[in-house]
């Protein structure tokens, strides 16, 4: 259903274009040997060319082009194996260089697509623009000292990729699919931890309105530096309701950078970027053009994971399951792994629903990482088999489950300690039926009589009374047959 | 025997070998000769004790046998390739109490090799400038003054460098160039300076000017020394990307003496109009004095030649407006003081007061042909030109092997004289920047003297990493020409 | 090319973060027009099919590995600090 801002003078549609830094998984900075590791003391992961000095030049890292065109890889995106690292021109406090390096008209990657995964269940192909290396600004912090602002060169330096979406999202919704998909996809390439809240994945939010029906676009703003999916949904709207009322009021969008503040839920004008920013880009002098070898990109494709979009068909061809099941198990390598473990060999629908319903509640109570799971997949795995051998029914499982929460134990002992097996000996379940037939001679005329629902009263006092290990489905039809006969 | 300060480098090499005189004589009496000639402030910061140590030490070398090829020898360093714990300044107030924490790989290497260093040499601020005028710390004055009786520019920007060889007060000197600042300077001075190949000396550590352009090259009293110390200077760098991943061959080794059958250039574009007569005259000279030796001469075109300098202007400024971001007052080198309303404003003053003017005006050039609008007009439209301009080479060199021409349009002018017209102090490097531009080795040798007695030197390009060639035909006019005048004051 | 205007020195003088005093933009802006009515004489050049030049140096770039090699020395690299606390740089402040 589309994103419609209602408006006096008709309907809005939105324009959305995101642009993500992702931060390089890799051991050295992108052009100095200092680390680029997070948590540092100040200043300690900073080589003479981070901060800038005379004289110093930079050398490229060949892990940071292998983690940039693995991306590439990943957003099926062309390959350029010929790029140029040109220089961004401005003045900033974090800038020790003066200048950013990065790339500009040569970028190592192309166009490319991702697949969004939407609320529904259906899914939206939107296009990636391109994908460029650049370097990190350092940080400054302005609330330490009542006249002065503090530097630290630490993430000066350290390896971006900068993702540029076309501007194919028309709602707050398609945007937070977009960076959990993307986020997802880093993660799985290992190219990036996608950590939005420690700022090693950061969001500038593109974002224009038209009249629906509209052709050509109006002037965008961009909002940047969004640090979390809710943030840039909520900025999303705030920005795009915010632009529809200018419009109304007949006023103009002009083309500027913003701030959301989540605190107010809006957007507001950066003052410090008033002038407009002239960035004067030209080629580098100190780099070479990057060119990448003769089968450098193969190697690297032959490498690559099974991404989430293929694993997900694969879930839903192969294994059985539903389009959204599967959409929640790939989402996350480690949760698909965890599935995969739990279902082979097995029933992969009733182990989805086992993982995704009862183990997944339990991560979300406790707030742990599927990493550090109180239940094992090989577990999980023997709890899924013992219901679909009948050893157990399904209501004795979520018992057998809470205390293997609790204890982390295996399945198959919990369920001989406990004697918890189900009981399949129609001898014994008819003898407890007889019973209570006997015990309830009004019920069972009722039942006769034509009052159906009454075998349901019936089917609870025999588990109650077999402490609910008789077999449920071996309950009903024997009761029915002594019944109805 | 020779005064030690007149010396060579392979004549003292060789003495201190034989045990003729120690390195801390050597070196003591180069000190004396700065002390004594101070007002030629070729120098900005002076490290005799320092000197003295590493005299000492390479007296303990020579001794134990483990001499290395420049153990020992005086040399001057110009301020802009970055010494540890030396005061570094690039000339400029901007790092006026600017101490590096690294030493830059030229230098690095010279002192491995065993090299003392008698100081940091003056130059043009952030070697912008033709001529040593523009430096915080003073103008250089040429040795070769006191023969016309006023005070003279000794070229730009390493004239420091120039100065000390000439003067007698260093045996030898670095220097970069990258327009001409190590030619244009040398043929001032009548001394040897050499631009080796874009890439054959490491550029890491040197404060940057322009980086497609910038080379480290060595400043001597002869070619022999120019390749002795080039030896010692020269060689892969895999901490500056640019740095030439090619074999280091024997420099010294190629000055055979033979050029029989090798190819000299002329390249007609060069005989500019209002060239003086006796620059002509000399260049024919030199001609001829190769054509003696054995070489054939041969017309070739360089047809952009004229584009060259207006290319220069662009390319330079540009790389430079981005190489200067840097200095900006906050995490080194002067900081503006008093109340500073924000960072801009630190920004504003600290970089009006740190810059000279012709470092602001270059900075501000190149800040505009980058601009948004003028990109492609000037700075693309130029480093189009500069390849016209190298292809001109690559096809002469079809027919030659070696290119012969006049270093500058001109004598040393005095001190004060062209400074009024920025264009004017341009076209002093009419001749040594398309070397530059397209990347080849240039060397130019003090060949003879103008009409009131002062150095003229002429040039000698070549392909790009064939320095053997160009030494060897440098050595062979230097002999042929047998240049022999002295600056008076070096008879004091 | 027409010659530049003060509040265009203005501009270029900003951008390169240089402040100009008033009285002296007249005269920079005749000295920066002198220079670039010079290398005017560019546009006469058919560059038409030219690259422009990446660099002279005539091979690829090399790549180094993934290591540390650098960093854990925040002493020496704030020693030249004009203002500094707690290894951090100190400017005056920056307002968002």
């Amino acid at each position: 259903m589309a994103y419609i801002i209602k408006g006096e003078t008709g309907d809005w549609e939105l324009v959305i274009g995101l642009e993500v830094h992702c931060q390089v998984i890799s051991n050295a900075k992108l052009f100095s040997g200092a680390s680029a590791t997070f948590g540092a003391e100040p200043n300690h992961n900073v080589a003479f060319l981070d901060a800038g000095m005379p004289g110093m030049l930079p050398v490229i890292n060949e892990k940071c082009i292998e983690q940039a065109v693995r991306t590439g890889l990943g957003l099926k995106a062309k390959i350029n194996e010929y790029s140029v690292f040109a220089r961004k021109n401005y003045f900033y406090a974090d800038l020790p260089l003066g200048y950013q390096i990065s790339q500009f008209d040569k970028p190592i990657v192309g166009e490319g697509t991702m697949i969004l995964d939407l609320e529904d269940g259906a899914t939206k192909e939107v296009g990636i623009e391109r994908l460029h290396m650049e370097i990190d600004a350092g940080k400054s912090q302005h609330d330490q000292h009542p006249t002065k602002s503090l530097i630290d060169l630490n993430r000066a330096g350290v390896c971006l990729m900068e993702i540029v979406s076309m501007p194919d999202m028309t709602s707050p919704e398609e945007a937070g699919a977009y960076l959990r998909k993307l986020r997802s996809i880093v993660r799985y390439l290992e190219t990036c931890d996608g950590n939005m809240d420690e700022g090693s994945m950061r969001c500038d939010v593109n974002v224009s309105v038209r009249k629906v029906g509209e052709e050509g676009l109006r002037t965008r703003t961009e909002t940047k530096n969004v640090n979390s999916v809710r943030f840039v949904m909520q900025a999303i709207e705030a920005e795009a309701a915010r632009q529809v009322e200018v419009y109304e009021d007949g006023g103009e969008i002009v083309q500027e950078t913003r701030l959301f503040d989540p605190s107010k839920g809006e957007t507001r004008s950066m003052r410090s970027k008033e002038h407009a920013h002239d960035y004067r880009y030209f080629p580098d002098p100190d780099l070479l053009p990057l060119v990448l070898p003769e089968g450098f990109v193969e190697n690297i494709r032959k490498t690559l994971p099974e991404l989430p979009d293929e694993k997900k068909d694969r879930f839903i061809n192969e294994l059985g399951l539903s389009p959204y099941d599967a959409s929640v198990l790939v989402a996350e390598k480690e949760k698909a792994d965890y599935f995969e473990e739990v279902a082979k060999g097995r029933d992969t629908k009733l182990a989805a629903n086992w993982v995704i319903t009862n183990l997944f509640a339990v991560l979300n109570k406790q707030g742990v990482s599927i990493q550090n799971s109180p239940v094992s997949a090989a577990n999980l795995g023997k709890l899924v088999e013992l219901i679909s051998n009948d050893t157990i029914s399904g209501r004795i499982a979520k018992d057998v489950f809470e205390i293997m929460v609790e204890t982390g134990g295996d399945p198959e002992k919990i369920v001989e300690e406990k004697g918890l097996k189900q009981i399949t000996d129609t001898g014994a379940i008819e003898a407890a039926i007889d019973e209570i037939m006997a015990a309830n001679q009004d019920k069972v005329e009722e039942i006769r009589g034509g009052k159906d629902k009454m075998l349901g009263w019936f089917v609870g006092q025999v588990m109650k009374a077999t402490q609910g290990k008789a077999n449920p489905g071996v309950v009903n039809k024997l009761l029915r047959d002594k019944i109805m006969s | 025997m020779t005064k030690l300060t007149n010396l060579t480098l392979a004549e003292a090499r060789d003495g201190l070998k034989a045990g003729d005189f120690s390195a801390v004589e050597l070196t003591k009496a180069h000190i004396d000769a700065m002390e004594k000639h101070k007002d030629l402030n070729a120098f900005i910061t002076e490290t005799p004790e320092l000197a003295l140590e590493r005299a000492q030490a390479s007296d303990a070398k020579i001794k134990s046998g483990d001499a290395g090829a420049m153990e020992g020898l005086p040399i001057g360093m110009k301020d802009l390739f970055c010494t540890e714990g030396v005061r570094t300044t690039a000339a400029s107030r901007i790092l006026d109490n600017f101490i590096p924490p690294y030493e830059s790989t030229v230098s690095g290497n010279l002192k491995k090799a065993g090299a003392v260093m008698l100081g940091k040499t003056n130059l043009d601020e952030f070697a912008m400038g033709s001529a040593n005028i523009t430096s915080n710390f003073g103008s250089v004055k040429n040795p070769w003054g006191e023969n016309v009786g006023k005070d003279l520019v000794p070229g730009g920007s390493s004239g420091g460098s120039a100065a000390a060889v000439a003067g007698g007060l260093a045996l030898a000197a670095t220097g970069t160039d990258t327009g001409g600042s190590i030619r244009q300077p040398a043929s001032f001075s009548g001394i040897v300076g050499l631009k080796p190949t874009y890439g054959r000396c490491s550029r890491w550590g040197i404060v940057a000017f322009a980086s497609s352009l910038d080379q480290a090259g060595p400043m001597t009293k002869t070619v022999r020394d120019a390749a002795i110390m080039l030896q010692s200077m020269a060689g892969y760098d895999v901490h500056d990307s640019t740095s030439a991943r090619v074999d280091l061959p024997n420099f010294e080794a190629a000055l055979s003496g033979d050029i029989k059958g090798l190819k000299i250039g002329i390249p007609k574009e060069y005989k500019v109009d209002g060239m003086p007569q006796e620059i002509l005259e000399l260049w024919k000279k030199g001609e001829e004095m190769l054509k003696d030796a054995g070489a054939e001469v041969v017309d070739v075109s360089l047809p952009h030649t004229k584009y060259a300098l207006a290319t220069y202007y662009i390319v330079a400024p540009a790389e430079a407006s981005s190489n200067l971001a840097r200095y900006d007052g906050v995490r080194y080198g002067h900081r503006a003081e008093g109340e500073l309303k924000n960072l801009d404003d630190l920004y504003m003053k600290t970089r009006a007061q740190g810059f000279g003017e012709e470092v602001q005006r270059r900075i501000m050039i190149g800040t505009y042909v980058l601009s948004a609008g003028y990109y492609d007009a000037y700075y693309a439209k130029a480093q189009k030109i500069r390849t016209l301009i190298a292809q001109d080479f690559e096809k002469a060199y079809e027919q030659c092997d070696v290119i012969l021409t006049p270093t500058c349009p001109s004598e040393a002018f005095g001190i004060g004289e062209n400074e009024d017209d920025p264009v004017k102090m341009y076209l002093n490097d009419v001749f040594t920047v398309p070397t530059s531009l397209a990347g080849l080795p240039g060397i130019s040798v003090p060949t003879g003297l103008s009409a009131s007695g002062l150095p003229l030197g002429l040039q000698l390009i070549g392909r790009p990493f064939d320095e053997e060639t160009v030494l060897r035909t440098a050595d062979v006019l230097e002999k042929a020409a047998a240049f022999s005048a002295k600056p008076k004051m070096l008879e004091a | 090319m027409s010659a530049l205007d003060k509040d265009t020195v203005k501009n270029i003088a900003f951008l390169s973060r240089i402040e100009v005093a008033d009285e002296k933009l007249e005269p920079l802006a005749q000295d920066l027009t002198k220079i670039l009515d010079w290398v005017e004489q560019l546009s006469e050049v058919d560059t038409d099919g030219v690259e422009p030049m990446t660099s002279v140096a005539a091979q690829t770039l090399h790549w180094r590995q993934d290591e540390v090699t650098s960093g854990d020395q925040p002493d020496l690299v704030l020693k030249n600090a004009p203002d500094q606390t707690d290894h951090c740089y100190l400017v005056p402040k920056v307002v968002e």
